[in-house]
């Protein structure tokens, strides 16, 4: 880990210090509104991407910029400039001030000994940004070769791999002044087969995290990756339609906890919670669940690709338990939300870029492992379907209606698992698809690191996670009957 | 407000690096955006954006090799160091004999698109932000059960777009997006319902009014109180306009030269065949005036044009750009798009399905009993093979009416068969975005609910 504090690079880069801050806040305040503050990035990221056997291009960004926002009352007024100097940041506070045109007390703003996180959850010699391109084309090559030699019905590999180095810099009138660099890389696999009959299938699979990118080059590392994205492919050159209607159905351990981040992360997040477009709004302390079922978001889990130090209002992450035991607890918080409703933040205040307003967002969403063995859950289900990978998924907040899609699925019969089906679309509602969980399962797992989130047109990075569960009677969207 | 000579500085630095050929784009935005919710403000949201994206070419033995960069750091010293960075990333990657730059198809001149009323400039953002106000009310006035709002969003942004290439081609086009787009939410026995409805449009004076969208918005909500699920069954099903537009964009998916060079679309290799009944006929036209994707020229400089994809159920074009034209020996059809940060791809410009005679009123009515689909959600497509299944809501028909309000189903079937399906096509045309389509019918696709 550098020695350096994070704050010392905008300086160094931009002139960026606590003087020039705390005249931007207070030019922002005013001494009328309720609070402002100012985030400050500038993100590097490359990519490679290979397809036809070779890496026909490689990318390079760089995205510089500050926002600065006013809060008064419910109102925020932002105005954000991909030039970071004096000049500039004086503009854009006297813009945000003027759009929220706020009346609170007098305040003023003192700005004050910088801080670094109070932890660092991705502590890394290099950034992976930093590695020669030359490696990252190599580590492709050996992936193209890796996955055509698995299997000659293997027709094509698309692979790519993204890194980023993110600087951030945050300063809010109520003090706040901390700074942190945010690593993040993701490698995806794509296989596309043919068998004889001339039938085509696709497959992906993706991983990556907040760590070095040495750890990725290692064949233990991206091998078994491509390995379940070639099994994935050859299973749905046999998979058969899906079945239709209302069943039981059992989803696998890990990146099927993306049901929880559709249907209940979302309708908890404290900015539908308070304008009460929520499903959940006014159920805390309600049963919401299945007796056994806790549900909790975590940003403080090392390395992974929700987590972080620091969310981007400046307020540390935290594990902040959703649901415990079945019964409602909480909602997650940035810090406008919180101050509106009364409560604390909880570290949830993310956006995609300086160029976006914060919102509450999840981090690393799970459900907490039960103490049922996951092959007798399966044995359970006289006729259902056996879900294990989900391409992805969408919610409707207000009535609380989510679907989302598997990317492998099977039947059941009669407790076994039978045939592989493609297509399969679970649908269901919020509140209610808990409260169907009937069995949960030993084996917590978590996703390999490939979740991004859309929300009111913002990406960010998420993780999801589960044990084996068994829900009763939700509807799944096929063909057959 | 676009500085075209930095388009061409970047191209002549990238050359002056080792680069043997380069373009170079540019995009500024000055853009403002609000929330109102009720009376109240919930944010305003202006912003200057610029960036550069510089892609670079080196020539080898087997071809060139190819980089791409891009800063929102415009001075020219950032550029310069860009530009010796692109090179030396070309470098290292391999070399394709299909790529570089067209030596021709460039847009010479072009008639006026209607892209920007000056006049917008001018809006201030209190006039905005009464509109929004506008349709809040007029949602609210439509019924009681309006009980709340995700709030009414309005944005302008006035755009420009400058792009330079060492073949031989420089331009430079500006345009405005504005758009009114209304969330209510309606309310009933402890049930809520929420649906929008928008107007977008290039230039002001054609936007719907206020309190039109604010009323069609709240109707929307209000129509889904009561919801429930039917049973699993085999249906005819009505997509009506705005579902209909979700399904041409997995058509969309389908056309683009990506996906068929890649053979990942079912659609590679079918040009000439049937894929749909003779009422599917879909065109994609950059050059409509005041249309939401028009562009005089594409993201490699090439000229847009009108490209007739699919002629009364017969594929007759895919959508490409330069490099996925020579991948399969043809030519670009003038629908490369791209931003600062990514690489040129295939994107429709302005595409529509064509209207048929039929009201969509008449549609209902001639059928005996299926599903009317408003509103589709969730991802749940395969282009490889056309299958899809996604989460649908609207209305269960019953002897041509409109019977009760469904929720928490899908549709699910195959695309090829979908197009085949399409029995009729409704005459309600609508521009939302770039993409548009009129309700239609599919004769039979499997509804899942409940049992």
């Amino acid at each position: 880990m550098s020695t350096r504090l994070p704050t010392q690079f905008f300086r160094e880069r931009f002139g960026v210090d606590d003087h020039s801050l705390a005249r931007t806040l207070d030019a922002a305040l005013d001494g009328r509104a309720d609070a402002a503050d100012l985030f400050f990035e500038y993100s590097t990221r490359d990519a490679v991407v290979l397809e036809e056997g070779i890496v026909k291009s490689g990318d390079r960004h760089l995205a510089q910029g500050v926002g600065v926002r006013v809060q008064a009352g419910e109102k925020q007024g932002y105005a954000h400039s991909d030039e970071i100097d004096a000049q500039s940041l004086i503009h854009a506070a006297a813009t945000a001030r003027a759009i929220a045109a706020g009346s609170g007390a007098a305040r003023s703003v003192a700005v004050r000994g910088p801080t670094a996180p109070a932890r660092d959850l991705y502590p890394i010699g290099s950034a992976p940004t930093d590695t020669p391109i030359a490696e990252k084309v190599l580590l492709l090559e050996q992936i193209d070769a890796y996955a055509r030699s698995r299997d000659a019905r293997v027709k094509e590999v698309l692979a790519s791999l993204v890194c980023q180095n993110r600087h951030v810099l945050l300063a809010a009138s109520d003090g706040t002044f901390v700074a942190d660099v945010q690593p993040l890389l993701r490698l995806n696999v794509q296989v596309i087969v043919e068998n004889a009959a001339g039938r085509r299938e696709v497959a992906r699979q993706g991983g990556g995290g907040r760590f070095e990118l040495g750890r990725v080059l290692l064949p233990t590392y991206w091998r078994p990756l491509v390995d379940e994205a070639v099994r994935l492919a050859l299973l749905n050159l046999e998979a058969v339609p899906c079945p239709a209607g209302a069943m039981d159905v059992v989803l696998g351990p890990g990146w099927p906890g993306v049901l929880l981040h559709e249907a209940v992360g979302h309708g908890l997040e404290g900015d539908f919670v308070r304008k009460g477009t929520s499903v959940f709004g006014g159920r805390v302390g309600q049963r919401v669940a299945a007796p056994g079922v806790t549900v909790v978001d975590d940003g403080t889990l090392p390395g992974r690709r929700g987590s972080l130090n620091v969310d981007d209002e400046g307020t540390p992450t935290q594990r902040t338990t959703l649901i415990e035991d079945g019964v409602l607890v909480g909602f997650l918080q940035d810090r406008l939300n919180a101050r509106l409703l009364g409560v604390a933040p909880t570290g949830n205040g993310r956006r995609e870029s300086y160029a976006h307003l914060p919102m509450p967002r999840m981090t690393n969403t799970f459900m907490l492992a039960g103490s049922d063995d996951p092959a007798e859950i399966v044995r359970s289900v006289s006729r259902g379907l056996y879900a294990v990978n989900f391409s992805g998924g969408q919610v409707d907040i207000t009535n609380g209606k989510f679907v989302f899609a598997a990317s492998e699925a099977y039947r059941i019969e009669d407790g076994r698992i039978t045939a592989p089906v493609k297509g399969a679309t679970l649908i269901g509602n919020g509140p209610d698809v808990l409260t169907r969980v009937s069995r949960i399962g030993f084996d917590l797992a978590l996703d390999r690191g490939e979740g991004t989130c859309g929300k009111d047109g913002q990406s960010v990075p998420v993780g999801v996670g589960m044990p084996t569960i068994r829900i009763d009677g939700i509807t799944v969207g096929g063909t057959e009957r | 407000m676009i500085d075209a000579d930095l388009v061409r500085h970047a191209v002549e630095a990238a050359k002056q690096a080792g680069a043997d050929a380069a373009d170079a784009i540019q995009l500024s935005s000055d853009s403002v955006e609000a929330r109102v919710r009720g009376d109240e403000i919930d944010y305003v949201k202006q912003a200057r954006e610029r960036a550069l994206g510089l892609r670079a070419f080196v020539r080898g033995a087997r071809g060139l090799s190819t980089a791409l960069v891009s800063t929102s750091d415009l001075s020219h010293a950032a550029i310069r160091a860009l530009a010796t960075d692109a090179v030396a990333l070309a470098r290292a990657t391999a070399q394709d004999p299909d790529a570089g730059l067209p030596s021709d198809g460039f847009a010479r001149d072009w008639p006026e698109l209607e892209l920007l009323d000056p006049r917008d400039r001018e809006v201030p953002l209190e006039r905005q932000l009464a509109e929004a106000r506008e349709a809040e009310a007029a949602a609210r006035a439509v019924d009681p059960r309006i009980v709340n709002s995700e709030g009414t969003s309005v944005s302008s942004s006035f755009d420009a777009v400058a792009f330079a290439c060492s073949t031989g081609f420089e331009g430079s086009y500006e345009g405005a997006h504005h758009s009114l787009v209304a969330s209510p939410v309606a309310a009933e026995n402890g049930a809520m319902q929420t649906d929008y409805w928008l107007t977008a449009a290039r230039r002001r004076s054609e936007l719907d009014a206020p309190a039109h969208v604010g009323r069609k918005a709240a109707e929307r909500a209000l129509a889904q109180l009561g919801a429930r699920r039917v049973p699993t069954q085999e249906a005819p099903v009505i997509f009506e306009a705005p579902a209909a537009r979700a399904v041409l964009g997995n058509l969309v998916a389908c056309l683009s030269g990506g996906a068929i060079y890649r053979k990942t679309s079912f659609l590679a290799g079918k040009v000439g065949e049937r894929i749909g009944s003779d009422a599917v006929t879909v065109i994609d036209d950059g050059r409509r005036r005041g249309g939401l994707g028009s562009r005089p020229f594409d993201a490699e400089g090439q000229a847009t044009r009108r490209t007739v994809a699919v002629e009364k159920g017969r594929l007759a074009s895919y959508l490409l750009d330069v490099y996925a034209a020579r991948k399969l020996g043809l030519r670009s059809t003038g629908n490369a798009s791209r931003g600062a940060t990514s690489a040129p791809g295939v994107s429709p410009t302005n595409l529509w399905l064509e209207p048929g005679r039929d009201s969509l009123e008449q549609l209902i009515a001639s059928t005996e009993r299926g599903l009317l689909v408003t509103g589709l959600f969730g991802q749940g497509f395969n282009p490889v093979t056309g299958d899809f299944s996604r989460g649908a809501r609207g209305f269960w028909i019953e002897r041509g009416e409109r019977a009760f309000p469904v929720e928490e189903i899908t549709v699910a079937g195959n695309l090829a068969d979908l197009l085949r399906g399409v029995d009729r096509v409704a005459d309600d045309l609508l521009w939302l975005g770039s993409l548009a389509s009129p309700s239609f019918r599919v004769a039979q696709l499997t509804v899942a609910g409940a049992a």
